[in-house]
């Protein structure tokens, strides 16, 4: 278990310390994260009023779009240089190596999402500091979800052809239930009298699918990856 | 290891369903002899586009499948033969 | 196997042609009048595109695990069907709903999650077309997690309001509507295995032919 918590580590800190140094995918992430935004508010927005209840929604379309290019974007450093051949090939369990792919995108995720959540809360009056707990909660669960299924299909991608737009092809009809709990439990969030209890079991449903695609993830990632028989 | 996972995730599943409550019975069909008097809007078109679309559909899948089945046995059996002539000295 | 085919083609023939009398002999229902009868193929569509989609999904854990060519044959075949009989639920129903509840389309969950679960399915034949080399063992990755799926995707319908006729309505369906439904579902059913068995030996030729390229390449 420490040898295996340990190799999620360190692909965990190789990934972060080669993305401290250029800061390339967060700063784009964070800008691309920002057009949309601004976008959607272009579209929302009526008569010089910002459309209040299209808080939760945008915030999470802005992640979606963001998270897949920036997971994307992330296995495509590995495809340089064919380094995660040599990943593959190296002595560490493939679930190890794809928690820390995970946890790497998670972290580059938050990242974006300290930045965003309160640009969206300022432009489209979502009142999300009334329970931050739970908002940084059904984030984090929602995050978790979209992540795990889009790491493992990036990586499956690594090799394919037309892989850029494949990835969101696969990526988003799976991920819908997330982005559904995560706008809706945020929405009641949001709501002039938080609904805490609609909040609570579309956080329980996104938990429950976090523990279900993760597992299938973990026990098909070998299976996915190998190339022989 | 892979067998506890998978007993771990079906059994999961079954929780997931079993958590879900029924809904209640409502909305049930009731059968009628005869259609009411009068229709404002007509569902002869309707049914008949859905009942057409259903048959071509499934037609043309047919068609389509029989078309490539018969392109990919018609290749087969030339490259198959030019294995065979190949193979002989 | 080989053997059953034409008798199942037969049989599927029959049904299919007594179908449209059954539907047409069963009792109007009351609130909906004629427009209630696409019920009868919208259904068993249905029913054949979610038993596709498990197909699919299970024929993908077996080739991912086992790398058994055939099992593969079946996952690409139930996938297409999947798509097929998809398509005709999602043509048929707004038909239905055009009359039924005055608008061709509502954003509620049952028709949004059955249209994502198409989606899904339609993003596998994608994948297989234009993903290149090794693009079968993704595509089961993608099938099998569209199948874990569904139960999120019902989930989703018990937490939401529902305008779409509830599931029970089946069971409970009175004696003269549900002989006509049944019988369409079996015609359904037939026909799908029918298809399946059709589109699996076609993708277990293709893989025959390339293999036969392969030899004739390293022949020459």
């Amino acid at each position: 278990m420490k040898h295996f918590l340990a190799a999620v580590g360190l692909v965990v800190s190789k990934d972060l310390a080669i993305e401290w140094r250029s800061r390339e995918i967060v700063y784009t992430t964070v800008f691309f994260a920002l057009s949309c935004v601004l976008v959607f508010a272009f579209g929302f927005v009526k008569e010089n009023r910002q459309v209040e209840d299209a808080a939760a929604a945008i915030l999470w379309i802005a992640m979606a779009f963001s998270g897949t290019l920036a997971i994307g974007r992330t296995f495509e450093r590995e495809r340089q240089n064919e380094t995660l051949r040599a990943l593959l090939a190296s002595p560490i369990d493939r679930p190890a190596l794809y928690l820390g792919k995970l946890v790497g995108v998670l972290v580059l995720l938050a990242a974006v999402q300290c930045l965003i959540v309160p640009l969206v809360g300022l432009m489209f009056g979502g009142r999300f500091m009334a329970h931050p707990a739970f908002v940084v909660a059904l984030l984090a669960l929602g995050s978790i979800g979209f992540a795990a299924v889009g790491t493992l299909f990036a990586a499956m991608l690594l090799r394919s052809r037309s892989r850029d737009v494949l990835l969101p092809i696969v990526l988003y009809p799976i991920t819908v239930p997330v982005i559904i709990a995560g706008v809706r439990g945020t929405a009641a969030l949001l709501q002039p009298e938080p609904d805490l209890v609609v909040a609570r079991s579309w956080g329980a449903m996104l938990l429950c699918f976090d523990v279900v695609f993760i597992t299938l993830a973990l026990w098909t990632f070998d299976a996915v990856m190998s190339d022989g028989a | 290891m892979k067998t506890l996972i998978a007993s771990l995730v079906l059994s999961l599943f079954a929780a997931v369903a079993a958590a879900q409550q029924p809904p209640p019975a409502q909305g049930g069909f009731v059968p009628i002899d005869q259609l009411p008097a009068a229709e404002p809007f007509p569902a002869a078109p309707l049914v008949i586009a859905a009942y057409a679309f259903v048959w071509l559909a499934v037609a043309f899948y047919v068609w389509s499948v029989w078309r490539r089945l018969d392109r990919v046995e018609r290749e087969l059996k030339a490259v198959t033969a030019r294995v065979e002539r190949g193979a002989r000295p | 196997m080989k053997k059953l085919f034409p008798a199942g083609v037969a049989i599927c023939a029959v049904l299919f042609a007594y179908a449209p009398i059954a539907i047409g002999r069963a009792p109007y229902e009351s609130t909906m009048g004629l427009v209630q009868k696409i019920f009868y193929f919208h259904v068993p569509s249905w029913f054949a595109m979610f038993l596709a989609t498990f197909v699919c999904g299970i024929a993908g854990v077996v080739f991912l695990f086992t790398r058994r060519r055939a099992a593969d044959a079946v996952a690409v075949a139930a996938a297409e069907l999947a798509v097929l009989f998809g398509l005709l639920g999602l043509v048929t129903g707004p038909l239905w709903a055009r009359k039924a509840w005055g608008v061709w389309w509502q954003w509620d969950a049952r028709l949004v999650t059955a249209l994502v679960l198409w989606l899904i399915f339609a993003a596998y034949l994608l994948l297989r077309k234009y993903g290149g080399p090794g693009s079968e063992r993704l595509a089961a990755g993608v099938a099998l997690f569209g199948m874990a799926n569904v139960p999120f995707v019902y989930w989703s319908v018990h937490m939401w309001r529902t305008i779409h006729p509830l599931t029970s309505v089946v069971p409970t369906l009175p004696r003269p509507l549900a002989g006509p439904l049944w019988l369409s579902v079996a015609a359904f059913l037939l026909l799908f295995v029918l298809l399946l068995g059709m589109r699996s030996r076609l993708e277990r030729l293709r893989q025959a032919l390339d293999d036969a390229y392969l030899t004739l390449e390293e022949q020459s």
